[in-house]
């Protein structure tokens, strides 16, 4: 169920004095099974775009087209396209509000019209995706840790089992346990075939788990590649607003001080497998006479 | 002790939350904590650890179900020091959304200083220097909520300069931000610090900006477990990560480097400092 954005621009109250363009003539593509991050600064139009792929906002111009099919074109219901594309907003802890955690993920399934049988089964299965154990689930959602929670609000889109998962900052203001938690279950879902959309603002993050990236500055796409390709081009990250991973800023500063180390490293192991070389080298080169 | 009236002391601070009729969860367990004149302490611990429980005590937003808090030498118990407490050791907290309560961005500025009854004058004189000090004298006019997350939470802290604090209690206020913010409200921390010698209180999440603090203090289950320099701190890898933390992603990559035996100081946390220590030991000296 690819995703195809053609030539969008949406512009907020658009006649008015505070008219503002949000997005600017985006035009993208994400293929099924796809891990895309998307990233750009505060104001750059990121959450407006994703609001464009379930429908929850209208293109000023331009489309929106899942699988094949615009989703403005006949009007009408969108529930199909919001049944295939989940949407978890930021913070979205904030938006469980039932007494039990089962309640709160079952709230999807049952609107649907499913059979208790076939909502209890959903609930389990997307409370196993996210790593909820099952003994939480009678709990109340007020009990759990900050990482517990944002994990219930985020089963409560997997439950609807959509086809294509947009997360909107899923790890912020958790900390680095509560983080690698929420984004481990993340990976594991792409992994069993979920089409994955992360939006973050942490570069370490984005440059560990996606297979592309997506860069918006000023409503526009400004950079698409895969996070080696983006993260290289450090000054061109810089200017518009984000910074690459540490480990990108140090094997530069090697470079220029003469190492022949790639600078297009993603991770931290990719850094020292780098660095090892080069200081085995150095190494052998004394022990020879 | 010439030192006692300069400095932040919790002394076996005790706070228990109510969560339900009978039930209570102890967010402090008997917390010292002492922050010299001048120092940039930062906090770090996961979440429910008790590290924003603390700073409210330090800002007597909360008492003491037990134990003690002075601020520069004021009982936070007293109540007649209530305001003079606030106006020395400000507080800036994590959604520059909910602090910011004018139309303008030097309007917002004023409020403090005028609830405190200062002269007009010298109203004008501390609005425009505490919005030069944040980098946002230029934007005085400005409409706050045209402005970018990094820019609101530098009129948060502007904010509280103009109360002229002797400390400013920061409480996760990059969580929100994206890289270009969290630079510009680091960078103004520190400046504040360095320059004008004001005490830092810093919680986070981010390790990497507690790199810059004089002193980093872990908490975990209401209690402070370990303290030192950053360094001393991300030492302890595995001790961190049991605790649900990590050290920042250098300090991960030169603990490997030491690991595997290239004599790497398992210590350099920087850019800087670990192109240096590499340089070092590949041209064998």
């Amino acid at each position: 169920m690819p995703i195809e954005v053609r030539d969008l621009t949406h512009i907020y109250n658009k006649g008015s004095a505070s008219e503002s363009v949000a997005l600017s003539g985006v035009s993208l593509r994400i293929e099924d099974g796809e891990f895309v991050g998307l990233i750009g600064p505060t104001g750059s139009g990121k959450s407006t775009l994703i609001q464009h792929l379930n429908g929850l906002l209208k293109p000023t111009s331009g489309h929106v087209l899942v699988d094949g099919r615009d989703i403005w074109e006949k009007g009408g219901s969108l529930r199909w396209l919001r049944q295939k594309v989940g949407l978890v907003f930021q913070y979205a802890e904030q938006q469980v509000f039932e007494e039990t955690v089962r309640q709160d993920i079952a709230f999807g399934p049952r609107n649907l019209g499913l059979s208790e049988r076939e909502v209890e089964a959903r609930v389990k299965a997307a409370a196993a995706m996210v790593g909820l154990p099952a003994d939480l689930l009678q709990r109340s959602p007020f009990e759990l840790s900050g990482g517990q929670l944002r994990r219930v609000a985020i089963a409560g889109v997997v439950s609807m089992q959509p086809q294509v998962l947009v997360l909107d900052e899923p790890a912020a203001g958790l900390d680095p346990k509560g983080r690698d938690e929420v984004l481990s279950h993340v990976q594991d879902m792409h992994e069993s075939g979920m089409t994955v959309i992360l939006v973050s603002h942490n570069m370490e993050d984005v440059a560990r788990l996606c297979e592309r990236l997506l860069v918006l500055n000023q409503g526009q796409i400004v950079a698409n590649g895969t996070p080696r390709e983006v993260f290289s081009r450090a000054d061109f990250i810089s200017e518009v607003g984000l910074r690459a991973p540490d480990v990108v800023a140090l094997m530069e500063k090697l470079r220029e001080r003469g190492w022949p180390v790639r600078t297009d490293v993603v991770s931290v192991e990719e850094a020292f497998a780098e660095i090892a070389r080069e200081l085995g080298q150095a190494k052998g080169a004394r022990a020879s006479p | 002790m010439a030192e006692e009236t300069g400095t932040i002391e919790t002394r076996a601070l005790v706070h228990r939350y109510e969560v339900g009729e009978e039930e209570r969860v102890t967010a402090l367990a008997g917390v010292d904590v002492k922050v010299s004149r001048g120092e940039f302490l930062a906090i770090i611990g996961p979440n429910g650890s008790g590290k924003s429980t603390l700073a409210k005590h330090l800002n007597v937003l909360l008492l003491p179900d037990s134990g003690d808090v002075f601020v520069f030498g004021m009982n936070t118990r007293e109540g007649k020091y209530i305001w003079d407490i606030r106006r020395s050791a400000g507080m800036v907290f994590q959604n520059p959304d909910n602090q910011i309560v004018a139309t303008v961005v030097e309007e917002d500025v004023a409020f403090g200083p005028e609830n405190l009854g200062v002269p007009p004058a010298e109203i004008r004189s501390r609005v425009d220097e505490s919005l030069d000090s944040v980098g946002m004298l230029p934007l005085r006019r400005r409409a706050p909520h045209l402005l970018s997350g990094g820019q609101k939470q530098r009129v948060a802290i502007a904010g509280v300069l103009a109360m002229r604090p002797k400390c400013i209690i920061l409480d996760e206020p990059t969580a929100m931000l994206d890289p270009r913010g969290r630079e510009e409200v680091m960078r103004t921390v520190l400046e504040l610090n360095r320059k004008h010698g004001i005490t830092i209180v810093y919680i986070t999440h981010y390790m990497d900006e507690a790199l810059y603090a004089d002193r980093v203090m872990v908490m975990d289950a209401g209690k402070v477990i370990m303290q030192g320099t950053p360094k001393e701190v991300f030492k302890n890898k595995d001790k961190l990560q049991s605790l649900g933390l990590d050290v920042p992603p250098l300090g991960k990559l030169s603990g490997m480097l030491a690991g595997a035996g290239y004599g790497v100081a398992p210590d350099a946390l920087s850019v800087q400092e670990l192109v240096e220590e590499l340089c070092r030991l590949k041209s064998g000296t």
